[in-house]
Protein backbone atom coordinates (compact mmCIF):
# COMPACT_ATOMS: atom_id res chain seq x y z
CA UNK A 1 0.00 0.00 0.00
CA UNK A 2 3.12 2.36 0.82
CA UNK A 3 3.50 1.44 -2.94
CA UNK A 4 0.82 2.58 -4.38
CA UNK A 5 0.73 5.91 -2.70
CA UNK A 6 3.91 6.85 -4.19
CA UNK A 7 3.10 5.67 -7.26
CA UNK A 8 1.43 8.32 -10.26
CA UNK A 9 -1.49 6.80 -9.97
CA UNK A 10 -1.84 6.46 -6.21
CA UNK A 11 -1.52 9.96 -5.62
CA UNK A 12 -4.12 10.97 -8.56
CA UNK A 13 -6.21 8.24 -6.42
CA UNK A 14 -4.92 10.05 -3.04
CA UNK A 15 -6.31 13.47 -4.91
CA UNK A 16 -9.26 12.24 -5.58
CA UNK A 17 -10.06 10.26 -2.21
CA UNK A 18 -9.66 14.29 -0.45
CA UNK A 19 -11.60 15.62 -2.92
CA UNK A 20 -14.58 13.21 -2.51
CA UNK A 21 -14.51 14.53 1.25
CA UNK A 22 -14.41 18.17 0.13
CA UNK A 23 -17.55 17.61 -2.10
CA UNK A 24 -19.46 15.81 0.37
CA UNK A 25 -18.36 18.78 3.42
CA UNK A 26 -19.38 21.35 0.59
CA UNK A 27 -23.06 19.83 0.27
CA UNK A 28 -23.40 19.41 4.16
CA UNK A 29 -22.29 23.05 4.84
CA UNK A 30 -24.39 24.53 2.03
CA UNK A 31 -27.48 22.28 3.35
CA UNK A 32 -26.59 24.39 6.97
CA UNK A 33 -26.26 27.66 5.43
CA UNK A 34 -29.34 27.47 3.39
CA UNK A 35 -31.38 27.02 6.79
CA UNK A 36 -30.53 30.38 7.31
CA UNK A 37 -32.52 31.70 4.48
CA UNK A 38 -35.76 29.60 5.40
CA UNK A 39 -35.37 29.39 9.83
CA UNK A 40 -33.12 31.22 11.49
CA UNK A 41 -33.62 29.33 14.55
CA UNK A 42 -33.12 26.07 12.96
CA UNK A 43 -30.05 27.71 11.67
CA UNK A 44 -28.88 28.08 14.78
CA UNK A 45 -29.99 24.87 16.31
CA UNK A 46 -27.96 22.90 13.55
CA UNK A 47 -25.03 25.51 14.20
CA UNK A 48 -24.65 25.03 17.37
CA UNK A 49 -24.87 21.23 16.89
CA UNK A 50 -22.37 21.33 14.64
CA UNK A 51 -19.86 23.65 16.79
CA UNK A 52 -20.23 21.48 20.11
CA UNK A 53 -21.21 18.42 19.46
CA UNK A 54 -17.82 16.12 20.53
CA UNK A 55 -18.15 13.55 17.15
CA UNK A 56 -18.02 16.96 15.10
CA UNK A 57 -15.71 18.86 16.66
CA UNK A 58 -12.82 16.25 17.37
CA UNK A 59 -13.25 13.75 14.92
CA UNK A 60 -14.83 15.45 12.23
CA UNK A 61 -12.81 18.76 12.03
CA UNK A 62 -9.78 17.40 12.52
CA UNK A 63 -10.67 14.98 8.79
CA UNK A 64 -11.12 17.74 7.06
CA UNK A 65 -8.42 20.23 8.44
CA UNK A 66 -5.89 17.14 6.93
CA UNK A 67 -8.11 17.10 3.46
CA UNK A 68 -8.16 20.53 2.93
CA UNK A 69 -4.51 20.96 3.93
CA UNK A 70 -3.55 17.59 2.03
CA UNK A 71 -5.32 18.65 -1.09
CA UNK A 72 -3.56 21.74 -1.27
CA UNK A 73 -0.06 20.38 -0.39
CA UNK A 74 -0.30 17.69 -3.14
CA UNK A 75 -2.06 19.72 -5.82
CA UNK A 76 1.27 22.15 -5.34
CA UNK A 77 3.41 19.13 -4.80
CA UNK A 78 1.95 17.66 -8.59
CA UNK A 79 1.81 21.01 -10.10
CA UNK A 80 5.75 21.32 -9.48
CA UNK A 81 6.57 17.98 -10.40
CA UNK A 82 4.37 17.83 -13.94
CA UNK A 83 6.33 21.21 -14.56
CA UNK A 84 9.37 19.09 -14.26
CA UNK A 85 8.08 16.36 -16.49
CA UNK A 86 7.26 19.25 -19.38
CA UNK A 87 11.18 19.85 -20.18
CA UNK A 88 11.43 22.70 -22.90
CA UNK A 89 7.97 25.07 -23.43
CA UNK A 90 6.30 25.18 -26.81
CA UNK A 91 7.16 28.28 -28.75
CA UNK A 92 3.22 27.74 -30.12
CA UNK A 93 0.95 25.18 -28.02
CA UNK A 94 -2.87 25.49 -29.27
CA UNK A 95 -4.31 23.85 -25.90
CA UNK A 96 -7.88 25.27 -26.68
CA UNK A 97 -8.24 22.68 -29.15
CA UNK A 98 -8.56 19.68 -27.31
CA UNK A 99 -9.30 20.69 -23.40
CA UNK A 100 -11.23 23.06 -21.46
CA UNK A 101 -9.64 26.26 -19.99
CA UNK A 102 -10.80 24.96 -16.46
CA UNK A 103 -9.07 21.68 -16.62
CA UNK A 104 -5.83 22.88 -17.62
CA UNK A 105 -5.84 25.53 -15.03
CA UNK A 106 -6.85 23.54 -11.57
CA UNK A 107 -3.85 25.06 -9.79
CA UNK A 108 -5.30 28.45 -10.27
CA UNK A 109 -8.66 27.90 -9.25
CA UNK A 110 -7.36 25.72 -6.50
CA UNK A 111 -4.84 28.87 -5.92
CA UNK A 112 -7.78 31.30 -5.46
CA UNK A 113 -10.03 29.13 -3.46
CA UNK A 114 -7.05 29.06 -1.31
CA UNK A 115 -7.17 32.65 -0.86
CA UNK A 116 -10.80 32.74 0.04
CA UNK A 117 -10.09 30.02 2.57
CA UNK A 118 -7.59 32.50 4.44
CA UNK A 119 -10.38 35.12 3.86
CA UNK A 120 -12.69 32.84 5.51
CA UNK A 121 -11.09 31.52 8.56
CA UNK A 122 -10.85 35.40 9.31
CA UNK A 123 -14.21 35.56 9.07
CA UNK A 124 -15.72 33.06 11.02
CA UNK A 125 -13.29 29.78 11.78
CA UNK A 126 -10.16 31.88 13.79
CA UNK A 127 -13.55 33.67 15.56
CA UNK A 128 -14.72 30.60 16.44
CA UNK A 129 -11.87 28.60 17.86
CA UNK A 130 -10.72 31.57 19.99
CA UNK A 131 -14.24 31.84 21.06
CA UNK A 132 -14.24 28.05 22.07
CA UNK A 133 -10.73 26.90 23.01
CA UNK A 134 -9.22 29.65 23.81
CA UNK A 135 -11.78 31.34 26.21
CA UNK A 136 -13.56 28.32 26.78
CA UNK A 137 -16.57 29.63 25.77
CA UNK A 138 -19.18 26.94 24.38
CA UNK A 139 -22.27 28.66 25.47
CA UNK A 140 -23.06 29.44 21.71
CA UNK A 141 -24.61 32.70 23.22
CA UNK A 142 -23.17 36.67 22.95
CA UNK A 143 -24.45 39.42 25.28
CA UNK A 144 -27.13 41.65 23.62
CA UNK A 145 -28.25 38.71 21.68
CA UNK A 146 -31.15 36.74 22.41
CA UNK A 147 -30.98 33.06 21.75
CA UNK A 148 -27.86 31.56 19.77
CA UNK A 149 -25.01 34.05 18.34
CA UNK A 150 -24.05 32.65 14.83
CA UNK A 151 -27.56 33.88 12.89
CA UNK A 152 -26.21 37.50 13.94
CA UNK A 153 -22.66 36.74 13.46
CA UNK A 154 -23.54 35.67 9.60
CA UNK A 155 -25.60 38.45 8.82
CA UNK A 156 -23.21 41.07 10.19
CA UNK A 157 -20.72 39.75 7.89
CA UNK A 158 -22.68 39.77 4.98
CA UNK A 159 -23.36 43.52 5.43
CA UNK A 160 -20.29 44.33 3.77
CA UNK A 161 -21.19 44.32 -0.10
CA UNK A 162 -17.03 43.72 -0.93
CA UNK A 163 -17.25 40.87 1.21
CA UNK A 164 -19.76 39.40 -0.50
CA UNK A 165 -18.06 40.85 -3.58
CA UNK A 166 -15.07 38.65 -2.85
CA UNK A 167 -17.08 35.35 -1.81
CA UNK A 168 -19.01 35.56 -5.23
CA UNK A 169 -15.89 36.08 -6.92
CA UNK A 170 -14.19 33.03 -4.98
CA UNK A 171 -17.44 31.07 -5.69
CA UNK A 172 -17.31 31.15 -9.78
CA UNK A 173 -13.45 29.96 -9.43
CA UNK A 174 -14.74 27.04 -7.22
CA UNK A 175 -17.46 26.46 -9.67
CA UNK A 176 -14.92 26.22 -12.47
CA UNK A 177 -12.92 24.06 -9.87
CA UNK A 178 -15.73 21.52 -9.82
CA UNK A 179 -16.44 21.85 -13.39
CA UNK A 180 -13.61 19.64 -13.77
CA UNK A 181 -12.76 18.08 -10.14
CA UNK A 182 -16.02 15.76 -10.16
CA UNK A 183 -15.66 13.83 -13.28
CA UNK A 184 -12.11 13.76 -12.64
CA UNK A 185 -11.85 12.53 -9.45
CA UNK A 186 -14.18 9.74 -10.39
CA UNK A 187 -11.60 9.05 -13.64
CA UNK A 188 -9.04 8.60 -11.12
CA UNK A 189 -10.38 6.16 -8.84
CA UNK A 190 -11.29 4.58 -12.08
CA UNK A 191 -15.19 4.78 -12.05
CA UNK A 192 -15.67 6.71 -15.27
CA UNK A 193 -15.68 3.86 -17.69
CA UNK A 194 -19.49 2.83 -19.25
CA UNK A 195 -21.21 5.55 -17.17
CA UNK A 196 -19.22 8.61 -18.13
CA UNK A 197 -22.45 10.59 -19.75
CA UNK A 198 -24.26 10.35 -16.33
CA UNK A 199 -21.35 11.26 -14.08
CA UNK A 200 -20.26 14.64 -16.23
CA UNK A 201 -23.99 15.55 -15.84
CA UNK A 202 -24.32 14.95 -12.35
CA UNK A 203 -20.55 16.95 -12.49
CA UNK A 204 -22.62 20.03 -14.13
CA UNK A 205 -25.12 20.01 -12.23
CA UNK A 206 -22.89 19.96 -8.90
CA UNK A 207 -20.68 22.27 -10.02
CA UNK A 208 -23.28 24.98 -10.76
CA UNK A 209 -25.77 23.90 -7.97
CA UNK A 210 -23.13 24.28 -4.76
CA UNK A 211 -21.61 27.64 -5.79
CA UNK A 212 -24.76 29.18 -6.86
CA UNK A 213 -26.27 28.00 -3.80
CA UNK A 214 -23.51 29.89 -1.52
CA UNK A 215 -23.57 33.09 -3.62
CA UNK A 216 -27.56 33.22 -3.20
CA UNK A 217 -27.18 32.81 0.84
CA UNK A 218 -24.37 35.42 0.68
CA UNK A 219 -26.65 37.71 -1.63
CA UNK A 220 -29.78 37.01 -0.06
CA UNK A 221 -28.23 38.41 3.41
CA UNK A 222 -27.14 41.53 1.78
CA UNK A 223 -30.19 42.84 0.21
CA UNK A 224 -32.11 41.62 3.35
CA UNK A 225 -31.12 43.40 6.20
CA UNK B 1 0.52 27.08 -52.45
CA UNK B 2 3.50 28.80 -51.14
CA UNK B 3 4.33 28.76 -47.03
CA UNK B 4 6.11 30.48 -44.55
CA UNK B 5 7.72 27.50 -42.06
CA UNK B 6 8.73 28.27 -38.75
CA UNK B 7 10.90 24.83 -37.21
CA UNK B 8 12.94 24.12 -34.13
CA UNK B 9 16.44 23.22 -35.83
CA UNK B 10 18.55 21.56 -33.08
CA UNK B 11 22.67 20.01 -33.72
CA UNK B 12 22.43 17.31 -31.32
CA UNK B 13 21.23 16.36 -27.95
CA UNK B 14 24.06 18.46 -26.49
CA UNK B 15 23.42 21.86 -28.30
CA UNK B 16 20.52 24.48 -28.03
CA UNK B 17 18.41 24.45 -30.27
CA UNK B 18 16.13 27.29 -31.84
CA UNK B 19 13.21 27.90 -33.97
CA UNK B 20 14.09 29.13 -37.98
CA UNK B 21 12.17 30.54 -40.79
CA UNK B 22 12.39 29.11 -43.77
CA UNK B 23 9.94 29.93 -47.38
CA UNK B 24 8.43 26.94 -48.92
CA UNK B 25 7.39 27.14 -52.54
CA UNK B 26 5.30 25.02 -55.08
CA UNK B 27 3.37 22.98 -53.04
CA UNK B 28 0.74 20.72 -53.75
CA UNK B 29 -2.86 21.01 -52.04
CA UNK B 30 -3.01 16.93 -52.42
CA UNK B 31 0.41 16.17 -50.73
CA UNK B 32 0.82 14.88 -47.18
CA UNK B 33 2.49 16.99 -44.53
CA UNK B 34 5.73 14.54 -44.54
CA UNK B 35 5.71 15.31 -48.47
CA UNK B 36 5.79 18.93 -47.85
CA UNK B 37 8.61 18.69 -45.98
CA UNK B 38 10.73 16.51 -48.65
CA UNK B 39 9.72 19.24 -51.11
CA UNK B 40 11.21 21.76 -48.52
CA UNK B 41 14.36 19.58 -47.61
CA UNK B 42 14.98 19.30 -51.21
CA UNK B 43 14.85 23.31 -51.78
CA UNK B 44 16.94 23.36 -48.44
CA UNK B 45 19.63 20.55 -50.53
CA UNK B 46 19.90 22.47 -53.78
CA UNK B 47 20.46 25.74 -51.99
CA UNK B 48 23.67 23.70 -50.08
CA UNK B 49 21.71 24.15 -46.50
CA UNK B 50 21.22 21.12 -43.89
CA UNK B 51 17.60 19.36 -44.56
CA UNK B 52 15.49 19.00 -41.65
CA UNK B 53 15.68 15.80 -39.65
CA UNK B 54 12.03 14.46 -38.86
CA UNK B 55 11.04 11.04 -37.70
CA UNK B 56 8.84 8.56 -40.56
CA UNK B 57 8.70 5.12 -41.70
CA UNK B 58 5.30 3.66 -43.13
CA UNK B 59 3.79 7.06 -43.95
CA UNK B 60 0.24 5.29 -44.13
CA UNK B 61 -0.43 5.88 -40.06
CA UNK B 62 0.43 2.86 -39.06
CA UNK B 63 4.51 2.48 -37.74
CA UNK B 64 3.98 5.64 -34.55
CA UNK B 65 6.99 6.99 -36.35
CA UNK B 66 6.00 10.74 -37.26
CA UNK B 67 5.73 12.73 -34.54
CA UNK B 68 5.48 16.59 -35.22
CA UNK B 69 3.59 19.18 -33.05
CA UNK B 70 2.41 21.39 -35.72
CA UNK B 71 0.45 24.79 -34.88
CA UNK B 72 0.22 23.77 -31.46
CA UNK B 73 -1.30 20.56 -31.85
CA UNK B 74 0.09 16.93 -31.86
CA UNK B 75 0.10 15.86 -35.93
CA UNK B 76 -1.40 18.87 -36.79
CA UNK B 77 -5.35 20.33 -36.87
CA UNK B 78 -6.77 17.25 -38.28
CA UNK B 79 -8.46 14.68 -36.22
CA UNK B 80 -7.92 11.17 -35.92
CA UNK B 81 -4.53 11.37 -38.21
CA UNK B 82 -0.76 10.91 -37.98
CA UNK B 83 1.59 13.74 -39.37
CA UNK B 84 1.72 11.46 -42.81
CA UNK B 85 -1.49 11.60 -42.93
CA UNK B 86 -1.99 15.53 -42.66
CA UNK B 87 -3.42 16.65 -45.94
CA UNK B 88 -2.12 19.96 -47.26
CA UNK B 89 -5.34 21.03 -48.07
CA UNK B 90 -5.59 21.89 -44.58
CA UNK B 91 -3.66 25.11 -44.97
CA UNK B 92 -3.98 27.67 -47.51
CA UNK B 93 -1.39 29.59 -49.59
CA UNK B 94 0.47 32.26 -47.60
CA UNK B 95 0.28 30.08 -44.12
CA UNK B 96 2.56 30.40 -41.35
CA UNK B 97 3.40 26.64 -40.20
CA UNK B 98 4.58 26.31 -36.94
CA UNK B 99 6.50 22.90 -36.12
CA UNK B 100 8.00 21.58 -33.26
CA UNK B 101 9.28 18.42 -31.72
CA UNK B 102 7.11 16.29 -29.25
CA UNK B 103 7.94 18.31 -25.77
CA UNK B 104 8.78 16.17 -22.91
CA UNK B 105 11.51 15.90 -20.29
CA UNK B 106 11.29 12.02 -20.89
CA UNK B 107 11.35 12.12 -24.90
CA UNK B 108 14.95 14.16 -25.45
CA UNK B 109 15.36 15.89 -28.68
CA UNK B 110 17.89 13.72 -31.17
CA UNK B 111 17.91 16.35 -33.60
CA UNK B 112 15.49 18.71 -34.92
CA UNK B 113 12.25 17.35 -35.09
CA UNK B 114 13.32 13.79 -34.02
CA UNK B 115 13.11 12.89 -30.57
CA UNK B 116 13.99 10.06 -28.30
CA UNK B 117 11.04 7.54 -27.58
CA UNK B 118 12.90 4.52 -26.43
CA UNK B 119 11.50 5.55 -22.67
CA UNK B 120 8.20 3.90 -23.80
CA UNK B 121 10.57 0.67 -25.35
CA UNK B 122 11.43 0.54 -21.98
CA UNK B 123 8.01 0.77 -20.13
CA UNK B 124 6.65 -2.13 -22.78
CA UNK B 125 9.72 -4.10 -21.76
CA UNK B 126 8.84 -3.72 -18.08
CA UNK B 127 5.06 -5.70 -18.60
CA UNK B 128 3.62 -5.30 -21.77
CA UNK B 129 3.53 -9.14 -23.15
CA UNK B 130 1.79 -12.14 -22.32
CA UNK B 131 4.15 -15.30 -21.95
CA UNK B 132 3.44 -18.06 -24.31
CA UNK B 133 5.45 -20.78 -25.64
CA UNK B 134 5.74 -19.71 -29.41
CA UNK B 135 8.00 -23.13 -30.21
CA UNK B 136 5.70 -24.39 -33.22
CA UNK B 137 2.78 -25.78 -31.09
CA UNK B 138 0.79 -22.83 -29.47
CA UNK B 139 -2.81 -23.43 -29.28
CA UNK B 140 -5.43 -22.07 -31.55
CA UNK B 141 -6.70 -18.63 -29.93
CA UNK B 142 -10.07 -19.36 -30.65
CA UNK B 143 -9.95 -22.06 -28.49
CA UNK B 144 -10.52 -20.10 -25.58
CA UNK B 145 -14.36 -18.59 -25.36
CA UNK B 146 -13.65 -14.53 -25.33
CA UNK B 147 -16.78 -12.41 -24.98
CA UNK B 148 -17.52 -9.93 -28.13
CA UNK B 149 -17.10 -6.47 -26.17
CA UNK B 150 -13.92 -7.56 -24.44
CA UNK B 151 -12.51 -8.60 -27.18
CA UNK B 152 -13.28 -5.69 -29.40
CA UNK B 153 -12.55 -3.22 -26.42
CA UNK B 154 -8.93 -5.13 -26.58
CA UNK B 155 -9.02 -3.94 -30.38
CA UNK B 156 -9.46 -0.62 -29.89
CA UNK B 157 -6.73 -0.61 -27.26
CA UNK B 158 -4.37 -2.19 -29.07
CA UNK B 159 -4.74 -0.16 -32.18
CA UNK B 160 -2.31 2.38 -30.29
CA UNK B 161 0.87 2.97 -32.28
CA UNK B 162 3.27 4.30 -29.51
CA UNK B 163 3.82 7.39 -31.64
CA UNK B 164 3.69 9.46 -28.42
CA UNK B 165 0.83 12.21 -29.34
CA UNK B 166 -0.73 12.15 -25.76
CA UNK B 167 2.50 12.61 -24.41
CA UNK B 168 3.36 15.66 -26.72
CA UNK B 169 0.03 16.94 -26.36
CA UNK B 170 -0.52 16.59 -21.92
CA UNK B 171 0.22 19.90 -19.83
CA UNK B 172 1.91 17.00 -17.57
CA UNK B 173 3.60 15.60 -20.08
CA UNK B 174 2.05 12.16 -18.83
CA UNK B 175 1.92 9.06 -20.58
CA UNK B 176 -1.08 7.62 -19.01
CA UNK B 177 -3.22 6.99 -21.90
CA UNK B 178 -0.12 5.05 -23.54
CA UNK B 179 0.17 2.81 -21.07
CA UNK B 180 -3.49 2.74 -20.35
CA UNK B 181 -3.83 1.31 -23.74
CA UNK B 182 -0.87 -1.28 -23.22
CA UNK B 183 -2.70 -2.37 -19.83
CA UNK B 184 -5.81 -3.04 -21.05
CA UNK B 185 -5.20 -4.56 -23.96
CA UNK B 186 -4.39 -7.61 -22.07
CA UNK B 187 -6.51 -6.60 -19.22
CA UNK B 188 -9.24 -7.06 -21.03
CA UNK B 189 -8.49 -10.94 -22.25
CA UNK B 190 -7.77 -14.02 -20.47
CA UNK B 191 -4.49 -14.60 -22.10
CA UNK B 192 -2.88 -11.50 -20.04
CA UNK B 193 -4.61 -12.42 -16.76
CA UNK B 194 -1.75 -14.68 -15.29
CA UNK B 195 0.73 -11.73 -15.38
CA UNK B 196 -1.86 -9.03 -14.68
CA UNK B 197 -1.27 -8.09 -11.32
CA UNK B 198 2.98 -7.89 -12.21
CA UNK B 199 2.39 -6.62 -15.48
CA UNK B 200 0.34 -3.31 -14.09
CA UNK B 201 2.96 -2.10 -11.33
CA UNK B 202 5.69 -2.91 -13.23
CA UNK B 203 4.85 -0.49 -16.29
CA UNK B 204 3.62 2.07 -13.86
CA UNK B 205 6.62 1.71 -11.71
CA UNK B 206 8.75 2.16 -15.26
CA UNK B 207 6.61 5.25 -16.21
CA UNK B 208 6.97 7.08 -13.31
CA UNK B 209 11.00 6.25 -13.53
CA UNK B 210 11.17 7.79 -17.17
CA UNK B 211 9.90 10.53 -15.49
CA UNK B 212 6.35 11.27 -17.25
CA UNK B 213 4.20 13.56 -15.57
CA UNK B 214 0.67 12.82 -13.58
CA UNK B 215 -2.74 12.92 -15.68
CA UNK B 216 -4.80 15.30 -14.39
CA UNK B 217 -7.95 13.99 -16.94
CA UNK B 218 -7.99 17.21 -19.28
CA UNK B 219 -9.02 14.31 -21.59
CA UNK B 220 -6.36 16.30 -24.31
CA UNK B 221 -4.94 13.23 -25.21
CA UNK B 222 -8.08 11.28 -26.21
CA UNK B 223 -8.51 14.49 -28.77
CA UNK B 224 -4.90 14.49 -30.39
CA UNK B 225 -4.51 10.72 -30.52
CA UNK B 226 -4.50 9.64 -34.00
CA UNK B 227 -6.29 6.03 -33.14
CA UNK B 228 -8.98 7.71 -31.02
CA UNK B 229 -7.49 5.81 -27.85
CA UNK B 230 -10.50 6.16 -24.92
CA UNK B 231 -10.18 7.78 -21.36
CA UNK B 232 -11.44 4.80 -20.32
CA UNK B 233 -8.00 3.05 -20.64
CA UNK B 234 -6.70 5.33 -18.64
CA UNK B 235 -9.24 4.64 -15.82
CA UNK B 236 -9.13 1.10 -15.96
CA UNK B 237 -5.11 0.78 -15.39
CA UNK B 238 -6.34 2.75 -12.23
CA UNK B 239 -8.06 -0.25 -11.37
CA UNK B 240 -6.20 -2.74 -12.05
CA UNK B 241 -3.04 -1.02 -9.92
CA UNK B 242 -5.68 -0.93 -7.19
CA UNK B 243 -7.09 -3.95 -7.33
CA UNK B 244 -3.00 -5.09 -7.59
CA UNK B 245 -1.93 -3.21 -4.80
CA UNK B 246 -4.93 -3.65 -1.97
Amino acid sequence: MGGFFNSSIGRKVAMALSAFFLMFFLLQHLSINLLSVFSPELFNEVSHFMGTNPVVQFALQPVLIFAVVFHFVMGFILEVRNKKANGVAYVKNNGAANSSWFSRNMIWSGVTILAFILLHFIDFWFPEINTKFIQGDWSGTIEGVDGYRYYEELVHKFANPLRVGAYVLAFVFLGLHLAHGFTSAFQSVGGTAGRKKTLQFIGKAYSIVIPAGFVFVAVYHLFNH
Amino acid sequence: MDLTLKIWRQKDSNTKGQMVDYKVTEISEHMSFLEMMDVMNEQLITKGEEPVAFDHDCREGICGMCSMYINGEAHGPDRGVTTCQLHMRMFKHGDTITIEPWRAAAFPVIKDLVVNRSAFDRIQHAGGYISVNTSGNTQDANSIPIQKQAADQAMDAATCIGCGACVATCKNSSAMLFVGAKVSQYALLPQGQVEAADRVKNMVAQMDLEGFGNCTNTGACEVECPKGISLDNIARMNRELMKASI
